[in-house]
């Protein structure tokens, strides 16, 4: 069991408040060694404010927090030397060549240039941009940027990386690639602590994860255990012109649970046929019958208003 | 309020500097070129109409003068514009702060290389007014150590305003209502002794005031009247200003 070794990130009883609104509000978490752990929640549910914290960029009102063994804010910088940082926005610095963006980098972790230059090659192939170290940054593509920016994050070979929305704003293809890059570092034995609110990139990475709202844990657990306990294994949604008014006086008698948004209604079963079986004869409404998704559980136990 | 200081302020230093040495060559001509065309068009221009001042020529008077303005600009603008591009807009301290670095080293890194930008160009306009001719005597290397600690100062002052700048912008009323008026208060074109009384007092708490005391006699060959003070009163500055800095920094960015 992992109980036997340290676990690289305890968080308890986590607070922090902006102008007496708290944005993180008794939030506690654990993560495992060799683990992908995700936190999850809409905009706004503390999810970077609790990272901030994790990692000593601003101090918690009270609550404790232990970093790969030290105690944050007190000795965040000893505990940083031993964790990857992948942020939301690009920042890799435009200056410089991709080379000299690990160079300069590794630096700030008192790495000797030539530890950093022997380990560039290697860096840069895991971003699958081996051989291009003399090339500019502006040069790049989001997704080549992405990619360095997690190479860069590997500089000093950390024990725990950590990710804030790490594919925001890339294309398919990118983000498979980031994917796969994530899924290397796992096998690798790597903890990794990521933000996203992207559910199919929770439900593919994350070994669990913890549903944040309101600066608190709504729930945690593994992706499919969370699916299994919270949500009815199967959706039919509709909508099309009469699939509101269907719902409301038909829908009851097939369905353990309904809901709408906008035109649209989210029809949640344990067994589909019957419901598919009865919109057969109304083909004025349009269907679409799929397994339940972890976005279905988010969905539910944060509402479905718009954070803005 | 204690600084957290640690060696890898030097880090954040060689960071600038491998920026600096890409462009060192255009970048020296650029800080070299504004105060040359002052020097030359006020020192021969207005300077043939006047007798020598405090028993030099107007040129080389002036020459003094502008190695002190044109250390405080160099500094002045490195911290301003240049960290605040790295603060705000690039996000480089954002990239820094999540390697072992603390804010504060950040802030130390950034004050020590705009020093050392301050003392290259400083240095640079003092090496060329020595071929022309303008200096005399060894003492002129003692003015070395000195630009950079007024360096050091003029860098702590910037980096106050660059933590409560909200754009480029607010650079403005800092380079109008202190800077400007200081090179014309200190002594940098005229003997501050040409001043009313009242102002001469405002003058005597000037950063710019004491770089100029202690730089124009060491140019000159001589020691300037006071030296320890004029250091004291900078060293003073310079502390005070670096820990507002940082406290502004602090609160701005690690909230």
């Amino acid at each position: 069991m992992s109980h036997v070794l340290p676990s690289p990130l305890v968080v308890d009883q986590l607070v922090k408040s902006y102008d007496g609104k708290p944005a993180v509000a008794g939030l506690s978490f654990a993560l495992q060694r060799g683990e992908c752990y995700g936190l999850l929640g809409p905009n706004g549910a503390g999810k970077t404010t609790t990272l901030r914290c994790c990692l000593g960029l601003t101090a918690p009102d009270s609550g404790t927090i232990t970093l790969l063994g030290e105690p944050v804010p007190a000795r965040a910088r000893e505990a940083r030397a031993r964790v990857g940082i992948v942020p939301q926005f690009d920042n890799l610095d435009p200056d410089f060549t991709l080379a000299e963006n690990f160079l300069v980098y590794g630096r700030y972790f008192g790495l000797s240039d030539a530890t950093i230059r022997a380990r560039i090659p290697e860096l840069l192939e895991f971003a699958g941009l081996a051989g291009k170290g003399d090339m500019g940054i502006r040069t790049l593509s989001g997704g080549m940027k992405r990619r360095l920016t997690l190479a860069r994050a590997l500089v000093n070979d950390p024990d725990l990386l950590v990710l804030d929305e790490p594919t925001t704003g890339l294309d398919p293809q990118a983000r498979h690639l980031i994917w796969d890059r994530l899924k290397k570092l796992l096998n690798a034995g790597k903890t990794i602590l990521l933000t996203t609110h992207f559910m199919d990139e929770a439900e593919r990475l994350c070994d669990r994860l913890a549903i944040v709202d309101g600066g608190k844990l709504v729930v945690e657990g593994a992706p499919r255990a969370l699916i299994a306990q919270h949500i009815e294994p199967h959706v039919v949604e509709l909508y099309g012109e009469g699939a509101a008014e269907w719902a409301h006086a038909e829908g009851g008698q097939f369905s353990q649970r309904i809901e709408f948004s906008g035109e649209t209604a989210f029809c949640y079963v344990a067994e589909a046929a019957p419901l598919v079986a009865h919109l057969m004869d109304r083909p004025a409404l349009k269907t679409l019958h799929r397994p339940a998704t972890l976005e279905d559980v988010f969905l539910k136990l944060t509402g479905r208003e718009l954070r803005d | 309020m204690i600084p957290l200081l640690s060696s890898r302020a030097v880090a954040v230093w060689r960071r600038n500097f491998l920026v600096w040495r890409k462009l060192a060559l255009p970048s020296l001509l650029g800080n070299l070129a504004d105060p040359m065309i002052y020097l030359f068009g006020l020192g021969y221009g207005l300077g043939g109409l006047l007798p020598e001042v405090q028993g030099v020529s107007y040129i080389a008077f002036l020459a003094a003068g502008t190695v002190c303005a044109s250390t405080m600009n160099a500094a002045s603008f490195e911290a301003l514009y240049s960290a605040f591009a790295r603060m705000h807009v690039q996000r480089t301290w954002e990239a820094i702060l999540n390697a072992p670095v603390s804010l504060d080293d950040v802030v130390a890194g950034e004050c020590l290389w705009a020093a050392t930008k301050a003392t290259i160009s400083g240095g640079a306009i003092l090496l060329v007014i020595a071929v022309l001719g303008f200096t005399s005597g060894p003492y002129v290397l003692l003015a070395l150590p000195v630009i950079f600690l007024a360096g050091l100062c003029f860098s702590a002052l910037g980096l106050i305003v660059t933590a409560l700048a909200p754009s480029y912008d607010f650079f403005m009323y800092y380079f109008t209502l202190f800077i400007t008026p200081m090179v014309l208060l200190c002594g940098v074109f005229f003997p501050v002794e040409q001043l009313p009384a009242v102002v001469r007092v405002i003058s005597d708490w000037l950063p710019l005031a004491h770089t100029v005391q202690l730089v124009r006699p060491l140019v000159f060959g001589e020691m300037p009247a006071a030296p320890w003070l004029n250091i004291a009163a900078l060293l003073t500055m310079t502390l005070v200003a670096f820990l507002i800095a940082l406290h502004l920094t602090r609160r701005r960015l690690l909230k």
